[in-house]
């Protein structure tokens, strides 16, 4: 389905709608706050994105440091080409361990190699356990969005399914009373986990380390209990420096709820003695974004979601119109890179009111990729609708006596035509709008009659 | 080829030209620490108290399990450090000792030479970070500067107790880890 299609479907509760974009614009203006109380920001995004664009044109010898200072440090390094391979790394530690449960953190990588349904297939239970993510799970849903995977949903729904699985009272939509059943039901998972799984914030060459960021502490209590822990990571996640978290640690939360910081912030750098650490390091199509060079910084993305709390599409489209793993506007120039067929319509799911690229700390040119991708899409794709009646438009342009005679019958062919035809399936522009009321002459008409 | 072997040649193959890495300059901090820690603190739903008004705490509530690293408040531990992390998810209270603490954001630091179990601080029902005056710095930047490059397993920032909003954005405090994070400046 295309994202106008989507979008439709999140529409119809317009009730529903309008919560979600108001929700997510106080979001927007939280950050705001924050960042108000910092006078470096700008020149803070602006580090962050040298750092990162210094780090992506040596990208390969930073992974080779990473490796090579982890593997000291007594972290197994995996590579892995694309999400078949990442999951095969997981599911053979797993076999090793003859593990039959796993508790794991938020982790958009896995959502993307779908790590999830590979190892339920193998009967492993998988318990996510940041606690949006614990409700879509009970639901089978994706996530809708990056750093808030439930905002989609209202405490009635959530009061709903607690209900069905967790047993809590029914009718019960008390925020409160449900974070607590979510956390004796999770506690008792964290006790039994042998395996945690996490995603990885950022990784630093320069110790081998790596650094995750919670505000649940969901991540530390899966993974300080277990023997094993396997992070995950996206190839683009690694930063030089251990101080280079000072910059990225101050724009991260921020950027995201309008925190001046995660409440835990966890350095990984060698495992507890007597207990395991994995590290896969994961390609999966991120070697060529970083070969399109329109579209490379692209993976300059630390995965704040602010650029999605800003988007007025996104605040009224929701997370699930983009059909993608990672949704809004960074979700609409990463997605094409995978399947350009597939996401043809979301650079299209834009105002290119440039917004998100004011707002990313990373300072992703995000409209303009938007814009460049629509070229791409155009290219590849060929003549559409709008196309068409752009083409028919120059010729009237072009042509003094066709313009005359068409801006006659139009005026007088709009006041009596049925709406029915006015609003036809073919004419894009008028869904969801209506035409302009017609001025009773035209202004050459109008400049004949007033002007000499 | 293998996966690494060839991860490393699609980006070698690219011949890109290398850019800059920006040196990171020195900011401006607010010029009371101990007044903006506090500040920073209670903003993430964590409280400043004195020694005196933490020991009348411990007294007035009677918490069954106490656990105390900090010399400061040794005398209130109760149990023994377990084989097992496992084995403290019933402790109440922690008292731990943190290095240093940044103002603007009320992250305090912790390594393993103040953690004698890594899943202390987020196992416990209540938490309880001892720092020094002298050891609060303006951000993060001193922060890091601070560590440099000392070496454990493993570090932690810790800002706050743990909390979510994932319920229609409705904060609530103790998801999953510490329900309170009180922090003594000695």
């Amino acid at each position: 389905m295309s994202h106008p299609e989507n979008a439709t479907v999140f529409l119809k509760d317009k009730e529903r709608a309008k919560w979600h974009d108001d929700t997510l614009w106080i979001v927007r203006q939280k950050r705001d706050v924050t960042i108000h109380q910092i006078p470096e920001w700008e020149k803070l995004r602006e580090l962050a994105s040298q750092i990162k664009d210094h780090t992506l044109s040596k990208l390969d010898f930073y992974l080779e440091e990473l490796e090579k200072n982890a593997t000291a440090n007594g972290i197994k390094v995996h590579w892995a080409e694309n999400a078949e391979e990442h999951n095969q790394i997981i599911g053979k530690i797993l076999d090793e361990k003859n593990c039959k449960a796993i508790v794991k953190s938020k982790s958009i990588l896995t959502e993307e190699c779908h790590l999830n349904p590979f190892l339920e297939e193998k009967g492993i239970e998988v318990v996510d356990t940041d606690l949006g993510e614990r409700i879509i799970q009970f639901l089978k849903q994706p996530p809708s969005h990056i750093v808030m995977p439930a905002i989609h949903l209202k405490k009635s729904d959530i009061s709903d399914i607690f209900h069905e699985k967790l047993h809590t009272e029914k009718g019960n939509v008390d925020p409160v009373y449900l974070t607590y059943a979510a956390r004796l039901h999770l506690r008792e998972k964290f006790l039994q986990a042998k395996v945690a799984i996490t995603g990885v914030n950022f990784a630093i060459a320069e110790t081998g380390e790596f650094v995750v960021c919670t505000n649940e502490g969901n991540a530390d209590m899966g993974v300080h209990l277990a023997d094993t822990h396997i992070a995950c990571m996206g190839i683009e996640k690694l930063i030089p420096r251990r101080k280079d978290l000072g910059v990225f640690l101050r724009l991260l939360a921020r950027s995201a709820t309008g925190q001046s910081i995660t409440n835990y912030n966890s350095h990984f750098r060698s495992p507890s003695p007597g207990k395991e650490l994995h590290l896969i390091l994961v390609n999966n199509g991120r070697t060529k974004q970083l070969a399109r060079e329109k579209f490379r910084n692209s993976l300059k993305c630390i995965r704040c979601g602010a650029c999605m709390n800003t988007c007025p599409i996104y605040r009224r489209s929701g997370g699930f119109s983009y059909g993608s793993t990672v949704p809004g506007p960074i979700g609409s120039i990463l997605s094409p890179g995978i399947d350009l067929k597939k996401y043809s319509t979301l650079p299209f799911a834009s105002t290119l009111c440039g917004s998100c690229t004011d707002v990313c700390p990373v300072k992703i040119n995000i409209h303009e990729q938007l814009y460049e991708w629509r070229q791409e899409i155009t290219k590849a794709n060929g003549a559409s609708l709008k196309g068409l009646s752009m083409k028919l438009a120059d010729g009237i342009f072009k042509s003094p006596l066709a313009y005359k005679i068409s801006g006659k019958m139009m005026r007088a062919s709009l006041k009596t035509l049925p709406d029915s035809i006015i609003y036809n399936p073919l004419n894009a522009w008028g869904k969801g709008r209506n035409l302009p009321d017609l001025p009773p002459e035209s202004f050459k008409d109008w400049y004949k009659k007033n002007r000499k | 080829m293998s996966s690494k072997a060839s991860i490393l040649a699609a980006i070698k193959g690219l011949n890109m030209k290398e850019k800059p890495l920006p040196e990171i300059p020195d900011f401006e901090v607010a010029p009371d620490l101990v007044e903006a820690y506090t500040h920073s603190l209670t903003g993430n739903k964590g409280t400043v108290v004195s020694k005196k008004e933490l020991e009348q705490l411990i007294l007035e509530t009677g918490f069954p399990k106490i656990y105390s690293s900090s010399p400061a408040f040794e005398s209130f531990t109760n149990c023994k450090l377990p084989q097992h992390p496992a084995d403290f998810a019933d402790l109440d209270l922690a008292i731990i000792e943190g290095q240093f603490a940044s103002a603007e954001n009320a992250a305090i630091w912790l390594d393993e030479s103040n953690l004698d179990l890594r899943a202390i601080p987020f196992i416990t029902a209540h938490l309880v970070i001892v720092i020094k005056k002298e050891n609060i710095v303006g951000n993060m930047h001193e922060a890091y500067e601070r560590i440099g490059d000392t070496n454990s397993g493993f570090g932690v920032f810790i800002a706050g107790p743990s909390k979510t909003a994932d319920i229609e954005q409705s904060l609530v405090i103790g998801a999953h880890g510490a329900m309170s994070l009180r922090v003594v400046i000695l």
